[in-house]
């Protein structure tokens, strides 16, 4: 039984795997610019925030939650750090970076206390702090945008260092899949969040800090979202209202294609990664190929329709595989 | 049963149903007659819901013979039962609570009205047709009363009168009374009595004795998977049943547990709830085993709760060891000492997707407990020192797992309430509250679990029992609290009292009373 769920979950994690090579290798063949090592970089810068915003929202998931304020948050974090950055100049990074974090920690934090404080829905609290946080952007920055020359050049040189050959961006990615992977395999906080999201009666009973881990989650969420609010506006050059607006989408679809479970209790690092990358080699490839900007959209979206028809086809047959064993596996 | 009756409506010949190894049914006999209540009788784990499931459609029999007015009949589908009208109401009855009494009893076929191309819910013809067959069985409620504001009782009455809308003419009740009051279960008989009279055939369910001298006229014992025993009521001893029902094995089914009563652990005073309980105390020894009896909803699980820090709103004075005890959180209970299996193990218990490791780690890890720390070396958890608890303790409770990553719904019903109790042996606690252990576990499993109690009474905890099940409190448990109504109404030494002033105590009705009553209802 083990051997067996065990290589189906792994089989799933391979199958994706193996799409995505299959993906590259047609679209690198129609066109081989798109396997040139620059092209691989700007997928992997393309894809590192995102690789930040999905595991903050895994850790969601995994809680039966969802976090819908991500992008907000962003955006909030985003032009905070820029107004601040703007207003004093001297501010070194590691201030920004503390910055950041610590807003978009604050943000989140605010979720997870109105998702236990008043035993809210959290599609609901996130839905409403989205716009709140959305509309706060509007109110710091008065509705001006803060353009190209007015973002402080540390946060603009920050996604174009190069640390042993690989970009800033790749690095801070690889980072908190480091932090994510540690909290999740290794801590027994992450655990118990695969716990409550299994069967949030059983992990009550076991004397889990239930509260203090949705709160957690949330905020660790929100942590993440900050950092990568810092890293959208130097990437981009640019801070304004309408940032990454509707870009919470992209990282749930992220981690649904991965094999993360909305209904709570099941997923892993490796899969919700390989959910990123499937998303952006799509993003990366369709324009590479000529496909109509006008297409792009709807193409994307196609796909990852036809993915998670898959993941949820792979599901059943799983739900089929678990009723037959338990007879065998009787006394 | 081998008498060929030739008015029987229903008749079961040898039905066995296998589920791998597991051979749930071993040749079941019965015949059900219109207008007759047959008694299926038989404890937990003998193959009484195995039997319903397959006269409903829901499995289907390996081997054997259903027939029905004389004509053999396959049901490949629940619906097919529905169509040749049996229809089972069952003790945890499912129903849509946000819809009224008259949409729950039309679900799926409701009247409908026809104007033109469309067609419509003919909701007066649906609201008028709910209340005729609502008034038939009694109910006092209207048919547009939504169902989320009915009770327990009324909620069978719907369901009953769901039946005879779809002109049933076999009805089972599955231990339709576990949770009703007496008053609820005296209008219960009224409308079996009323179901006989327009013909139908009711299989009635149950392991209570009362209830079957109250209303059937036939019975069949099932045991083990097989029918036992079949006669008319009027012939029929109370004490032959139980033999019939336990076989011979009874004294071999539960162990003797000797007391070793050690110092007071646990003092409970004044424990109460603004609606659920009041005034509880008790008293525990370590190396003793107390039992708590009573009908389902007596208040039991939700004291216990109380002990865990899951009910809020309770209040009361509780001494672990002779330390004053504070419960904010399950935390506080489980650093006093305290472990509780609770009774609904796998909405509760057990992580299904968990692999048994994780599972019997679950506890230790939330701490703060003695034993927490040493799954995790320094800020990291240990997989080794995971993976030697979790081995000592399939060792120590014999759990039948193929590894310890095995995912806990890969487990059959009683190695999977193993690994829930393991989970908090591992804490090495003093005090183990056990919620209906043996709850839909069959007699193997049980034994099992009653060598388990034995072995922690034997290492010196103290151990509360929470059962309905009256021959387990009487044969384990060293002192027995009687609650009813959430409050306790007797406490009895073991041996103390028999089981016909056990179930007095529990349901309120005095010994001679309850005779009386019975004597009543069978004339």
């Amino acid at each position: 039984m083990s051997l067996s769920s065990h290589f189906h979950t792994r089989r799933r994690e391979w199958l994706l795997a193996a799409i995505i090579v299959l993906i590259v290798l047609a679209v690198g063949w129609r066109a081989p610019v798109f396997l040139s090592w620059r092209n691989v970089l700007d997928i992997g810068n393309d894809s590192a925030i995102l690789v930040i915003l999905v595991m903050g929202q895994m850790l969601v998931l995994l809680t039966r939650g969802v976090d819908l304020s991500v992008a907000s948050n962003l955006a909030l974090t985003g032009m905070l750090c820029a107004l601040a950055a703007r207003a004093w100049p001297g501010m070194p990074l590691p201030a920004l970076l503390l910055m950041a974090c610590v807003v978009g920690a604050l943000l989140g934090a605010v979720n997870g206390w109105l998702i236990m404080r008043f035993s809210l829905p959290p599609i609901v609290v996130t839905l409403g702090t989205l716009s709140a946080y959305r509309g706060a952007t509007f109110v710091a920055s008065g509705g001006a945008w803060i353009s190209d020359h007015e973002i402080h050049p540390l946060i603009k040189g920050l996604p174009r260092e190069d640390w042993l050959g690989l970009p800033a961006l790749i690095w801070f990615a690889l980072g908190v899949l480091l932090v994510s992977a540690y909290l999740l395999r290794w801590r027994r906080e992450g655990r118990e969040l695969y716990a409550y999201g299994g069967n949030p009666h059983a992990a009550l009973y076991a004397g889990i800090p239930v509260r203090q881990r949705l709160v957690m989650a949330y905020t660790f969420s929100g942590l993440l979202a900050g950092l990568a609010g810092l890293l959208w506006v130097g990437r981009y050059s640019i801070a304004f209202t309408e940032l990454a607006s509707g870009y919470e989408l992209t990282v749930i679809a992220a981690c649904v294609i991965g094999g993360v479970s909305i209904g709570g209790g099941v997923g892993t690092i490796a899969g919700a990664l390989l959910g990123v990358l499937f998303i952006g080699v799509i993003n990366g490839a369709l324009p590479v190929i000529q496909v109509s900007p006008f297409w792009q959209q709807a193409i994307a979206g196609a796909v990852i329709l036809i993915s998670v028809v898959l993941n949820a086809r792979a599901d059943r047959t799983q739900g089929r595989q678990i009723l037959e064993t338990p007879q065998g596996a009787q006394a | 049963m081998t008498s060929e009756n030739p008015s029987a409506w229903l008749r079961l010949q040898g039905i066995h149903k296998r589920f791998g190894p597991t051979h749930a049914l071993k040749g079941v006999d019965l015949e059900l007659v219109g207008g007759e209540v047959l008694a299926l009788i038989g404890e937990n784990g003998a193959g009484k819901s195995t039997l319903v499931k397959t006269l409903t459609g829901v499995h289907q029999p390996d081997e054997g013979r259903i027939e029905l007015g004389g004509q053999p009949v396959r049901f490949a589908r629940a619906q097919d039962a529905q169509a040749a009208g049996i229809v089972a109401v069952h003790q945890e009855t499912v129903m849509f609570e946000e819809l009224s009494a008259a949409e729950n009893i039309f679900i799926g076929r409701q009247p409908m009205r026809r104007l033109g191309p469309l067609s419509f819910i003919d909701w007066a013809r649906m609201n008028t047709e709910a209340q005729t067959v609502l008034d038939q069985v009694g109910a006092g409620f209207a048919a547009t009363t939504p169902v989320k504001q009915l009770s327990l009782a009324q909620r069978h009455l719907i369901e009953i009168a769901r039946a005879l809308s779809q002109k049933a003419r076999v009805v089972i009740l599955d231990e339709p009374t576990a949770a009703l009051s007496q008053a609820e279960i005296r209008d219960f008989y009224g409308l079996v009595r009323g179901l006989k009279a327009q013909g139908v055939a009711v299989l009635f369910i149950t392991h209570k004795f009362d209830e079957i001298f109250a209303v059937a006229d036939r019975y069949v014992v099932l045991r083990d998977g097989a029918s036992v025993g079949h006669g008319r009521i009027a012939d029929a001893r109370e004490g032959e049943l139980v033999k019939l029902m336990a076989g011979r094995e009874i004294e071999k089914i539960y162990p003797h547990i000797p007391r070793r009563a050690g110092e007071v652990v646990l003092e409970v005073q004044g424990l109460s709830h603004p609606t659920e309980f009041d005034g509880l105390g008790f008293s525990l020894r370590a190396g003793e085993i107390l039992g708590f009896y009573g009908l389902v909803g007596a208040g039991r699980s939700e004291a216990m709760l109380a002990l865990m820090g899951l009910n809020p709103l309770a209040r009361g004075q509780i001494r672990v060891a002779g330390k004053a005890l504070k419960v904010r959180e399950p935390a506080d209970a489980i650093a006093a000492g305290l472990a509780y299996v609770p009774e609904e193990r796998q909405r509760q218990g057990g992580i299904l997707d968990f692999s048994v490791r994780h599972n019997i780690t679950l506890a230790g890890l939330a701490g703060p407990v003695t034993n927490a720390a040493s799954l995790a070396r320094g800020p990291w958890l240990s997989k080794a020192r995971e993976s030697a608890l979790a081995g000592s303790m399939i060792t120590r409770l014999h759990i039948k797992t193929e590894s310890q990553d095995t995912p806990l719904s890969g487990l059959s019903g009683g190695n999977q309430q193993k690994v829930v109790i393991a989970k908090w042996l591992g804490l090495n606690p003093r005090i183990v509250i056990l919620d209906e252990p043996t709850k839909g576990i069959d007699v193997g499993a049980k034994q099992a679990v009653y060598q388990l109690i034995a072995e922690m009474v034997a290492q010196g905890l103290a151990v509360i029992l929470v059962s309905s099940e009256l021959p387990e409190v009487m044969h384990l448990a060293h002192r027995t609290v009687v609650m009813r109504r959430g409050r306790m109404v007797a406490t009895y030494e073991q041996g103390q009292a028999d089981a016909e002033t056990i179930v007095a105590a529990a349901s309120g009705v005095e010994p001679e009373a309850l005779h009386q009553h019975v004597l009543e209802m069978a004339a």
